[in-house]
């Protein structure tokens, strides 16, 4: 209690050193809070889209199908298995079929992948409804990049040439009906959404599909022959990998800004130490012994840890809470990572980020103040309190 | 007579390394002070004076020979128990003053007070007390930075008796007063002295300190060539 008294009454006196020392460092906390925040604001957002607007509860993946090989996905279908008919009828399974066709938007060719939806389904929040309607051409819906990189708009019709299942080209019109918005680039860019049903009879595969999604309250339950169960978690991989890389990436950030301020403790300490060894004489004189002064001092250094932390909360928390509320806008050029990131990323603060970054930095702060001061422990007080360089 | 004697210096030596040899700078001292003394050591420049105080006040410890205080030999002692014996019976006051810069007047006067844990309350009254002796109760908020250097001595000499220790070790206390503060400050430790019979060792070679001197002893290359007591009634 002595030394914590003492400590403070050395940090006030020492007045504007110790507030710029303090004002540095709760920088270094805000920052690392408002950094991790927004990754895991991103995190969140991330996966709570990618879930329903493409994951779902899981998938069921026929045993051929591999969407990072596009050879498969002519062989990857199959009638819906008898295990999953009643879960698709009562609506907590939803079939989806994919086949490789290509368009020609203004005269030019590119290969997209048709995708068959239920227009009934509800486990995915892609607008299949738009798709039940009464047009003569193929009713599709696309995304927003999709209809950014084909020039195309509600209303407009592009050919569309796909082979059947018997290897047969086949072509015909398709009448853009909807073009959705949606934060998950993987259900949009190069796809057209048509409904089940017509890409069943355009390619001749009447009640196959490719995938079966669940819904993403519904408990999965048992394997089903010929096809692979695919969970959340390997569904989400991907995004977890590369937050997971971003996270690592933006450590060493912070921790370069907790190194700076680290490294003015550690100078204010040494110089502190250097300046003040006579006021270690003197203490010394007093009655202190050697090991509480090396006490003192290092409280001396983590109290700025402390202070830091009470103006990091001071300012910090409305900024913080202002950037939770109002988001955090994303630059456009990030919309073709290919991952789902939405305009605005809200900063997610848990109690547990705040609570590990406040530790990480006062044990760091503590450290690096404890290492100067075993200089201390090797000054003669009667030289010392005379102020004598040793 | 020899149970008030609070201090006994036996065949003390004190050497310090120098290049590849050693410097002696005390050779055989044998002195002993008693309780309410009011003596100084009194020398030219690199006489031993300080080195002998510093060891008096368990800052130092003897090459050889034996230096006891209050019973407590300082050869024997451990840094703790050396920084017991300074926080409880020793005060010291300082040439350069050596209060802290960021404390005020009463909390540099506190600071012994806090590491004896004494309580709030006791520690106000004893600062207040020790203040008073030295005529600063006016300048409780100040710091040693708005202060004279008299002041700041004087702040020094409240320091060092605010916890009423048995010895008070003062090296070249007046070095840096001129001559109105030191007389000033020469006075109040007299007081002291004779009201609290606290013992009063300097380390000086100022003429104005010597002539309140009750007991002179002279030092002159680490050995004691005259000590004197002064009759104070003529």
């Amino acid at each position: 209690m002595i030394a914590l008294k003492l400590a403070y009454r050395n940090l006030v006196g020492a007045g504007l050193r110790t507030w710029l020392n303090v004002i540095v460092l709760s920088f270094s906390f805000v920052v690392i809070i408002w950094y991790q925040g927004l990754l895991e604001g991103w995190n969140r957002q991330a996966r709570r889209d990618m879930i329903e607007w493409e994951v779902g509860g899981g998938q069921y993946w026929h045993q051929e199908y591999d969407p990072y090989d596009p050879f498969t996905i002519r062989d990857s279908h199959g009638s819906l298995p008898e295990g999953l008919k009643a879960k698709t009828e009562k609506g907590s399974h939803t079939p989806i079929l994919i086949s490789q066709a290509t368009i020609f938007p203004e005269g030019r060719i590119q290969s997209i992948l048709l995708k068959g939806i239920d227009p009934k389904q509800k486990i995915l929040s892609i607008p299949s409804e738009y798709v039940e309607t009464d047009v003569e051409e193929i009713p599709a819906v696309i995304g927003t990049r999709m209809a950014k990189s084909t020039n195309l708009k509600i209303g407009d019709l592009v050919a569309v040439r796909w082979r059947d299942v018997n290897g047969t080209f086949d072509a015909a019109e398709a009448r853009i009906v909807h073009i959705m918005k949606t934060n998950v680039g993987t259900v949009d860019n190069g796809q057209m959404w048509i409904p089940l049903k017509r890409l069943r009879n355009m390619m001749q595969m009447p009640g196959e599909v490719t995938i079966i999604v669940s819904d993403k309250d519904t408990a999965v339950s048992g394997a089903v022959a010929g096809w692979n169960f695919k969970d959340q978690d390997f569904l989400l991989q991907d995004i977890t990998e590369v937050i997971q890389a971003k996270k690592v990436g933006i450590s060493i950030i912070y921790l370069l800004l907790l190194f700076l301020a680290m490294l003015a403790i550690f100078n204010t300490q040494v110089l502190s130490i250097f300046r003040r060894r006579k006021e270690i004489g003197t203490h010394i004189a007093l009655g202190m012994t050697r090991g509480q002064v090396v006490r003192l001092f290092t409280i001396e250094g983590a109290m700025h840890g402390i202070l830091a932390a009470i103006v990091a909360a001071i300012y910090g928390i409305p900024v913080l809470a202002f950037s939770a509320v109002k988001g955090f806008a994303m630059p456009q050029a990030v919309d073709s990572y290919g991952l789902a990131i939405a305009e605005k990323i809200f900063p997610t603060y848990s109690a547990g980020l705040v609570i590990g970054t406040t530790l990480l930095v006062l044990i760091t702060v503590t450290i690096v103040s404890f290492l100067p001061t075993r200089r201390i422990s090797k000054m003669k007080p009667t030289e010392a309190i005379r102020g004598k360089i040793q | 007579m020899e149970d008030s004697k609070i201090i006994l210096i036996d065949a003390l030596v004190k050497q310090f390394p120098i290049g590849g040899g050693e410097f002696t700078a005390l050779d055989g001292i044998d002195l002993t002070f008693g309780k309410g003394e009011f003596a100084g050591v009194v020398g030219p420049s690199g006489s031993g004076k300080t080195t002998l105080l510093n060891i008096i006040g368990s800052l130092d410890t003897p090459t050889d020979g034996r230096v006891s205080v209050l019973d407590q030999s300082i050869g024997d002692l451990s840094h703790k128990k050396a920084a017991r014996l300074r926080n409880e019976h020793l005060g010291f006051i300082f040439q350069t003053f050596n209060l802290l810069p960021v404390y005020t007047v009463f909390e540099n006067v506190e600071f012994p007070l806090l590491l004896l844990k004494m309580t709030a309350a006791s520690r106000k009254n004893a600062v207040q007390d020790a203040l008073e002796w030295v005529g600063l109760s006016n300048k409780v908020k100040s710091r040693p930075a708005q202060l004279s250097g008299g002041e700041c001595q004087r702040v020094a000499i409240a320091r060092a008796m605010v916890k009423r220790p048995e010895i008070v070790l003062a090296d070249e206390p007046t070095a840096n007063l001129d001559a109105e503060n030191s007389h000033n400050i020469l006075q109040t430790m007299e007081k002291l002295n004779a009201e609290l019979e606290t013992t009063f060792i300097f380390a000086t070679h100022d003429e104005k300190v010597i002539r309140y001197l009750h007991r002179k002893i002279h030092l002159e290359d680490g050995r004691v060539v005259k000590d004197e007591l002064i009759d104070k009634k003529n």
